[in-house]
């Protein structure tokens, strides 16, 4: 404990050999799919069809290497709103994400009351979100709290930028969390801006791992391109948090491959040079190259899951789209909950 | 209005013979009035300028009625009483009431407070003629209200619906009686005895008869099977008895007519002259038997409660009907009322709405009867535990085929209990 | 029927309560071996154990954040914020959070808890332990605001915040702690959240108050009593949801309305009463409604000239009847 490990964190060849090849391939099925309905959503917002779209595109890799450690249906999420490929591992599905889109009736997320990417399920355990960040960081807290409180088992998993590990409810979240030695993970998605503003104005550490041992908690550090990487972190953090040894603060140094949201204009405050960079850093690219490379997945099999991708995002976008808008007298629904 | 012969009381302005504004000596002659006795020209008592005309012509006052102002036209015993006024008030922000203007002639503050207003207008009262208490000698509610009360009665004053509604304690209906009009008393045998009306039974008596005048009653009954009902309540009362509650058939019925009165919102409602008042909460009331009389607490938010909360609201208000430690507030309110005359062996029964809302369902006793039931295609005799419903309900509000949806609902909600 | 005061009836009722049921737990600043600072949870500790009463980081917004995440999670939190006056840090989770979940996920999640605050002055407490929060928080819809007054009201009320499916904001009135003491029966009841109660029936004139105010108003109507004026006096119990009914009947009947409350007067809560008033018994108003509350200053001060100045008294609100009796 209270270690740093930044620069021991596992590479993908730990966690490569033990995974069964179905599975890498269904991770990278997720990856791919967040990046369509991601792109899908950008396109219809330029189209005038949705007024706001927040992107996830960089961090497919560290949510769903993080996301293939968890247990569906068990465990519980608080993904922050670039949390799409989290969600998607959950159980979410496209149609799904798209209904929040289009602010839909039928949305399960929100029924359409909040903006899309603040995700919530209920059903799935993913924990509804708000847009002031960092208050999901105390509910997680809370969340293994009340696990510990009645003798589950379940993790809590959640995220945020490292924008948000500014915040009061960051320390006070993962500061609780670690003196009850909660079964909680809190995976910072590194991305280096919160919106326009770089790290070093952000914080004067180095890392956002190296503050874990500040709480008497291991701070892990890894590259968050490399899914596999951030699987074989979190699924030590899940061990270790099923054992009741406490809460693990994981850094995942991702790219933010958009700008902040479909509102904002990074070539503002980043360099055409700095842009043109993070493109070679696509995590999916760097994870399909993984698995051409070690014969998991062919050319040809490469481009028939996108081909699978594309008909569902397709689908997902057109069923979405033909789904009915909330009435106008639901406005007032869901103040108070019934006894 | 002067007093114009001994036993004359009141008198009628026949014409004024000054307008606002026009000088007027003393002893010039004012007005015209008219008189059990005498038609005659009213002098002015004092020099000065004619005000204000309080009385238009063709206007019957009593005697003492001040009916026009004579006096200076000055402005600034006005304006001294609004400064003291505000000398007067702002002693701490917010806590100081305004006090309208005294005029420093003597007259008194003619200013009438919305309420007064409202109960002048609605009792065709002079103001004038009311001694005022208030601040500057303005004419409080009370006042009016203490001036309608001594007033020889000649006719009724109208009533509103909100005055009923005010006037309404928690005092429900009973089964039977529905004579329109109160007879005329009949003479007392001289053997006979006379109980004293205690205010509970005075109170039922008034509402009673209040309710029959006010609402057309009409009745309908529907047929009820409560074997669902029966059956949930024998499975379900041991888990209420763990949780310190006793379950009856009460709060079924309570739950099933807020669903129904969901489904037809109308008879949550209040006939009033300015239409039919939609009450958007469901506050049922259930009335409650005893030896001295009859009580209807209120369950507040029938609609909002589970089946746990309506048996621990039922359970609860009951006990403390019973045990007379209801609060006042705890019997008003209610939109709706319940009476389970099936209890005394009542099979079903007309009883009277207790106003101002718009229907009263009745529950008459379970008895288990044979009947016809049909099954794919097949009648055979079943034993079934069946009940009356009655809802007697106002037909100013609503039509027959609104009270039968409104029943028919109840019934499904009963029948199809799960 | 026992006399206990308002502050036994609160621990009896969070004990009672979390002997029936394994879920709900106590989160807050000392709530455990030192039993609260002001001893309401005495005792708990020894019978829940510290994971069950829990003594909680000096942080007020993860102590609301925490119980917000464990509600959903099929537990039933008690917070507690030690003094009203540092709940600041945590307005951002209750009403950001704890208020708008069920909404904002369309009746999917629900966020089952109680926030116990002590509040209120007269107690020498200074600026930062004699605040009044009701009017802030009874501005946010999604949550519950409660501030009982007698021992039965806060034992009854408690449970029913605690039962009640919703974020309940409980005000406990720290001077009324020991100072109140009434009849609770023993048997267990409930005191539905909502609904208001006229704690003395009069006819001449409707006093509107909760709290330590209700008695200092039900003193004055008293006094007012021997002078021939009838006083109705109104606990309103819970503020949010009002019970406007209630209110309105009374001031219907009376045709005069005063509210009462130790915060200040601008935006306070007897504002949104005296709207009420206005928009809903405008023909029934014999008098302005008037309003008593404390001066529009920063807070209450620490010097007792100056603390008394700012307390509304059962004297000034007696005058300020009497005004209103004789307008």
């Amino acid at each position: 404990m209270a270690v740093s490990i930044t620069d021991h964190a596992p590479g993908t060849a730990d966690a490569g050999a033990e995974l069964p090849a179905t599975t890498l391939r269904e991770m990278f099925r997720c990856m791919v799919l967040a990046r369509a309905l991601d792109e899908r959503m950008w396109l219809l917002n330029r189209a005038g069809k949705a007024p706001f779209v927040i992107s996830c595109q960089g961090h497919e890799a560290a949510q769903v290497g993080a996301a293939f450690a968890l247990t569906r249906g068990k465990d519980v999420t608080l993904p922050y709103y670039r949390g799409l490929a989290t969600v998607l591992v959950m159980g979410m599905t496209p149609e799904e994400v798209m209904l929040a889109l289009f602010a839909r009736a039928t949305d399960p997320n929100s029924g359409g009351r909040q903006m899309p990417a603040h995700y919530s399920s209920r059903r799935l355990k993913i924990i509804t979100q708000s847009s002031p960040v960092g208050t999901q960081i105390p509910h997680a807290a809370g969340v293994g709290l009340a696990e510990k409180i009645k003798g589950g088992d379940a993790v809590v998993w959640t995220s945020f930028g490292e924008g948000t590990t500014s915040q009061g409810d960051f320390h006070e979240g993962i500061n609780l969390a670690a003196v009850h030695r909660l079964p909680v993970i809190f995976q910072c998605e590194n991305n280096e801006y919160a919106i326009s503003v770089p790290q070093h104005q952000q914080m004067a550490v180095r890392s956002v791992a190296d503050r874990g041992p500040a709480y008497g908690i291991p701070g892990i550090s890894v590259d968050g391109t490399d899914v596999l990487a951030v699987y074989e972190v979190t699924r030590r953090a899940v061990e270790r948090a099923r054992r009741g040894d406490g809460p693990t603060l994981i850094e995942a140094r991702v790219v933010r491959l958009t700008a902040h949201s479909s509102d904002d204009n990074d070539r503002t405050y980043r360099s055409p040079r700095e842009l043109q960079s993070t493109r070679r850093s696509d995590p999916i690219a760097r994870f399909a190259a993984y698995l051409h490379e070690h014969d998991l997945l062919s050319e040809a099999e490469e481009r028939e899951l996108r081909a699978q991708v594309a008909a569902e995002v397709d689908a997902a976008t057109e069923a979405a789209e033909r789904a009915p808008l909330p009435e106008p007298e639901s406005l007032l629904n869901h103040v108070y909950a019934q006894s | 209005m002067p007093q114009l012969g001994e036993s004359v009381t009141e008198g009628t302005i026949g014409r004024w013979l000054k307008r606002p504004g026009e000088p007027v000596a003393k002893y010039e002659p004012l007005l015209e009035v008219v008189t059990d006795k005498v038609d005659t020209e009213v002098p002015a008592p004092i020099a000065g300028t004619l005000l204000e005309i309080l009385v238009p012509e063709g206007e019957t006052v009593r005697v003492g009625t001040v009916i026009a102002r004579v006096g200076e036209h000055d402005e600034r015993a006005e304006r001294e009483g609004h400064e003291r006024a505000e000398r007067e008030g702002h002693e701490r922000a917010g806590a100081a009431a305004p006090a309208p203007a005294t005029r420093a002639d003597g007259s008194r503050n003619t200013y009438m407070s919305p309420v007064v207003a409202r109960l002048v207008a609605e009792h065709g009262l002079d103001l004038a003629a009311i001694p005022g208490t208030g601040q500057g000698g303005r004419v409080t509610k009370q006042d009016v209200l203490r001036y309608i009360e001594a007033r020889p009665a000649i006719e009724p004053a109208p009533e509103t619906a909100h005055a009923v509604a005010e006037a309404t304690p928690g005092l429900g209906a009973t089964p039977g009686g529905t004579e329109a009009s109160p007879p005329a008393p009949p003479p007392i045998p001289d053997d006979a005895e006379i109980v004293p009306l205690s205010p509970m039974r005075r109170a039922i008596a008034e509402h009673m008869a209040r309710s029959v005048r006010t609402a057309p009653h009409v009745t309908t009954v529907m047929e009820v099977d409560l074997g669902r009902v029966l059956a949930h309540r024998e499975a379900s009362r041991a888990a209420f008895e763990r949780q310190g509650v006793r379950l009856t058939l009460t709060p079924y019925f309570v739950q099933a007519a807020a669903v129904a009165l969901g489904q037809v919102p109308v008879l949550n409602g209040s006939f009033t002259e300015e239409g039919i008042v939609l009450n958007r909460r469901i506050h049922i009331g259930v009335a409650v038997a005893l030896d001295e009389g009859l009580l209807v607490p209120v369950v507040r938010d029938a609609d909002e409660k589970n089946l746990l909360g309506l048996a621990r609201a039922v359970n609860d208000l009951a006990a403390r009907a019973r045990s007379r430690r209801l609060r006042p507030d705890e019997t008003q309110g209610g939109t709706f009322t319940i009476t389970n005359h099936g209890v005394s062996g009542s099979l079903f029964a007309t009883p009277i709405i207790n106003q101002p809302q718009a229907a009263i369902l009745g529950i008459g006793a379970i008895v288990k009867r044979p009947i016809v039931i049909s099954q794919d295609g097949i009648d055979a005799i079943a034993i079934r535990p069946l009940a009356y419903l009655s809802l007697t309900f106002d037909h100013r509000i609503a039509d027959g085929a609104t009270a039968d949806g409104f029943l028919a609902a109840v019934k499904q909600a009963l029948e199809g209990y799960a | 029927m026992p006399e206990i005061n308002l502050l036994e009836a609160i621990r009896q009722a969070i004990d009672e309560m979390m002997a029936q049921d394994e879920r709900i737990f106590v989160f807050g600043e000392d709530v455990g071996r030192r039993g609260g600072v002001f001893r309401v949870t005495e005792g708990l500790i020894d019978k829940y154990g510290p994971m069950r009463i829990i003594d909680s980081p000096l942080a007020e917004s993860v102590i609301v954040g925490a119980c917000v995440g464990a509600a959903m999670n099929d537990t039933r939190p008690i917070a507690e914020i030690q003094f009203a006056d540092f709940i600041a840090p945590a307005f951002n989770q209750i009403v950001q959070e704890a208020a708008r979940i069920h909404y904002r996920s369309n009746g999917d999640w629900t966020v089952p808890m109680v926030i116990r605050a002590p509040w209120g002055g007269g107690i020498h407490g200074a600026l930062y332990h004699s605040q009044s929060i009701e009017a802030t928080f009874a501005h946010v819809p999604g949550l519950k605001v409660v501030a009982p007054a007698t021992p039965y009201d806060a034992k009854g009320l408690l449970k029913s915040a605690i039962e009640d499916p919703n974020p309940v904001l409980f005000l406990e009135h720290k001077k009324t702690y020991r100072l109140i003491k009434g009849q609770v029966p023993e048997h267990d009841y409930r005191v539905p959240i909502g609904p208001a109660d006229i704690k003395r029936p009069g006819e001449d004139l409707s006093v509107f108050a909760y709290g330590l105010m209700l008695h200092y108003c039900l003193e004055a109507a008293q006094a007012l009593a021997a002078e021939g004026v009838s006083v109705e006096v109104v606990d309103l119990r819970t503020l949010r949801p009002l019970d406007v009914a209630t209110i309105i009947g009374s001031v219907r009947r009376t045709s005069k309305a005063l509210i009462v409350h130790e915060d200040n007067l601008t935006g306070g809560f007897g504002g949104e009463v005296a709207a009420l008033i206005a928009e809903h018994a405008f023909e029934q108003l014999d008098a302005p409604v008037l309003r008593i509350g404390g001066p529009d200053v920063p807070a209450m001060p620490f010097a007792k000239p100056l603390e008394d100045a700012f307390m509304p008294s059962p004297q000034k609100i007696a005058a300020a009847m009497r005004r209103l009796a004789a307008y």
